[in-house]
């Protein structure tokens, strides 16, 4: 008798505990939920409105409602209008021969050292390290002083020299050590087999690492590209109207009253120059995370 | 080497690198030796092309610091010439004197550039210990958030890649418009704040907008982070009954703290060198003016005075570095690092 009510009595609070505790994780993934849904709006509100802005009359610029409304594309045509000093065109290919010019070099240069960094052992190999992670935070203000006195003297400002080769001070040493993490991870072994199985060196190289690398220098180019892409302040001193990119152009977008910022083709300009970026970080998402935290966490 | 026979190994004096423990063959040290020398043909050009990108502005920018700057005094009219200035660069701004008519030095009036030095200084460090607090605690919760398993976790975390992909000349733009009088913030909280106009709103303004841009980074630095604790020893805890909080205080923290400091590392770096969002977002006007900022204004009124202060800026962003490898642990190297063995 005592027993049965004993033993209803500890199902009973079984039942009870079994239920609280799929009570509780109901509500940490409903939490879950609605944490994901706050860091969605935090994160793609504002781009949501530049797009939004984009898409709207001159007229509407400043109507806040939520969704578009009054669409038109003028502003990508007003965005690419010179007539009033604007030459977005023309930053567009700055920027890309700048960005491709840089990145290159990067890369051809780079990749060396990645692979020594990687596969090597050697004397100097963290003061090395320590030296390209260092440059790679290296404030640009400190640089630009000197540079711009440089090239004022032997006539290069504005040039695109004067604005490939200060940007290779940030973009080689983020080359460096993410195709340094890349490599490492890379199972270097496959080469040795490859060899045994009677491929030549060359062949080795060519048929085995260059696929598995590949990817990884791919991923770095596109890291490379995009800090290139949005360098500002070395290009905002040292450019000049052919020769400046788009993040200047961009800072300095005249409308047609002096006074008034023509906000929507601003928005239009940024959407022109962010959609590019935006689809191929998605594109190579997981990739892209890799690389970036690649060179902090391992 | 090799004829070096005692009862105790021999250590080397120069060649061999000392990045193996215990005792090896000599065939070993050839092979590392030869490795050294395949190393440094690899490493020479991107040796060089930092010295040239990096090394030789900081040399030329030093030697310029100790000049005068050329040209027409702005309050005589006369020119003056160059020449050595010894350390009177370097006085003048930590000072904040200016060169004064007849020579010697005034304290610069208020509005000059040589006048907001320490303003400037101030609005940097407040600015980078206010947006790495906020990206911290942001991209920490973030992280959480995004290193559980729920449908849509690829979706966030393909979201949070957006605001760091938008350059930050057009993020400036964007959140311009947006803090606009009549813009949608103000619509938003029913506010109708002037956000560029003054002190502290434009401040604010500034701190939003790089919080929104690269909480991304901290957030996927931190995951990656995250990611490396095994579930086995949320497990473990959990059956030994450890709470919540206990988890996070006594597992997460700990264990992901040598990520956490090299973000935070990282992020204040970059803060203290802020420089596109204040100059396109608020001008520097309303005393927004960082460092950087102040170096920019200064070039194009003397070469040698603004190499001063970007020398000073350098110093400052590397003693801050210093501090945090030193004594807060933040070990880049290490972290970024190797393979593990060869550690010095």
């Amino acid at each position: 008798m005592t027993t049965t009510a004993a033993s209803t009595g500890l199902r009973a609070e079984q039942d009870k505990g079994r239920k609280t505790a799929q009570n509780r994780e109901k509500w940490a993934s409903v939490r879950t939920y609605i944490s994901a849904a706050v860091i969605l709006v935090w994160c793609l509100a504002p781009a949501y409105w530049m797009v939004v802005t984009a898409f709207r009359e001159v007229g509407f610029t400043y109507d806040t409602t939520p969704w578009p409304t009054h669409v038109t594309l003028d502003n990508f045509i007003t965005a690419f209008d010179t007539s009033f000093g604007n030459r977005f065109g023309q930053a567009l290919l700055n920027s890309i021969i700048i960005g491709v010019t840089v990145t290159v070099i990067s890369l051809i240069i780079g990749v060396f050292a990645a692979y020594a960094l990687a596969r090597l052992n050697f004397r100097f190999k963290y003061l090395v390290l320590g030296f390209i992670l260092g440059a790679s935070m290296f404030p640009g203000v400190a640089l630009i002083t000197p540079l711009f006195q440089l090239f004022t003297n032997i006539g290069w400002m504005g040039t695109y020299q004067a604005l490939i080769i200060p940007n290779i001070s940030f973009v080689l040493p983020l080359t460096v050590y993410t195709l340094t993490s890349f490599f490492r991870e890379m199972p270097w072994e496959l080469e040795e087999s490859a060899r045994v199985d009677g491929c030549t060196q060359g062949q080795a190289f060519r048929k085995v690492i260059m696929p598995l690398a590949a990817p990884a220098i791919f991923t770095t180019a596109i890291l490379a590209f995009i800090s290139s892409w949005n360098e500002f302040l070395i290009a905002s001193q040292l450019s000049n109207e052919a020769t400046k990119p788009v993040t200047v152009a961009i800072a300095s977008f005249a409308g047609a009253q002096p006074n008034q910022i023509p906000y929507t083709a601003i928005m239009a300009a940024g959407t022109i120059v962010t959609i590019p970026l935006v689809i191929l970080v998605l594109v190579f998402q997981r990739k892209i995370v890799a690389g970036l935290t690649a060179g902090a966490v391992k | 080497m090799a004829t070096e026979l005692g009862p105790t190994p021999v250590k080397p004096a120069s060649g061999t690198p000392d990045v193996h423990h215990g005792p090896k063959g000599v065939g070993e040290d050839n092979r590392i030796l030869s490795q050294g020398k395949w190393a440094s043909w690899l490493l020479a050009p991107t040796v060089i092309a930092l010295g040239v990108v990096i090394v030789y502005p900081i040399i030329s920018a030093i030697v310029m610091s100790f000049q005068k700057d050329a040209g027409l005094d702005p309050v005589t009219g006369l020119f003056t010439a160059g020449g050595p200035a010894g350390i009177q660069n370097y006085v003048n701004w930590l000072g904040q004197q200016c060169a004064a008519p007849g020579g010697g030095t005034v304290a610069c009036p208020p509005g000059t550039l040589g006048g907001q030095f320490w303003t400037a200084t101030g609005t940097t460090f407040l600015f980078t210990v206010i947006t790495v607090a906020f990206e911290t605690v942001l991209g920490f919760w973030m992280a959480m958030i995004m290193a559980r398993t729920f449908k849509g976790r690829g979706l966030v975390r393909a979201a949070v890649l957006v605001p760091w992909a938008i350059p930050t000349a057009v993020t400036a733009q964007l959140w311009l418009f947006m803090f606009d009088f009549n813009g949608i913030i103000n619509k938003l909280f029913n506010a109708s704040i002037l956000w560029t106009g003054s002190e502290w709103p434009a401040k604010w303004a500034v701190i939003i907008a790089d919080t929104w841009k690269t909480t991304p980074f901290m957030a996927l630095l931190i995951l990656a982070g995250l990611q490396m604790i095994p579930a086995e020893v949320y497990e473990a805890s959990k059956v030994d009954g450890a709470s919540a909080w206990q988890r996070f205080r006594l597992i997460t923290l700990p264990l992901v703290k040598p990520a956490l400091m090299v973000a935070i590392l990282f992020r204040t770096l970059d803060a203290l060198r802020m420089f596109d969002l204040p100059y396109i977002l608020t001008g520097g006007a309303n005393n927004t003016t960082t460092l950087s900022i102040l170096v920019i204004n200064q070039i194009r009124q003397g070469f040698n005075s603004a190499a001063a202060l970007s020398t000073i800026t350098f110093l400052i962003i590397f003693l801050v570095a210093f501090i945090f490898v030193r004594f807060l642990g933040a070990n880049v190297v290490e972290q970024s690092g190797a393979t593990g063995k060869g550690k010095k």
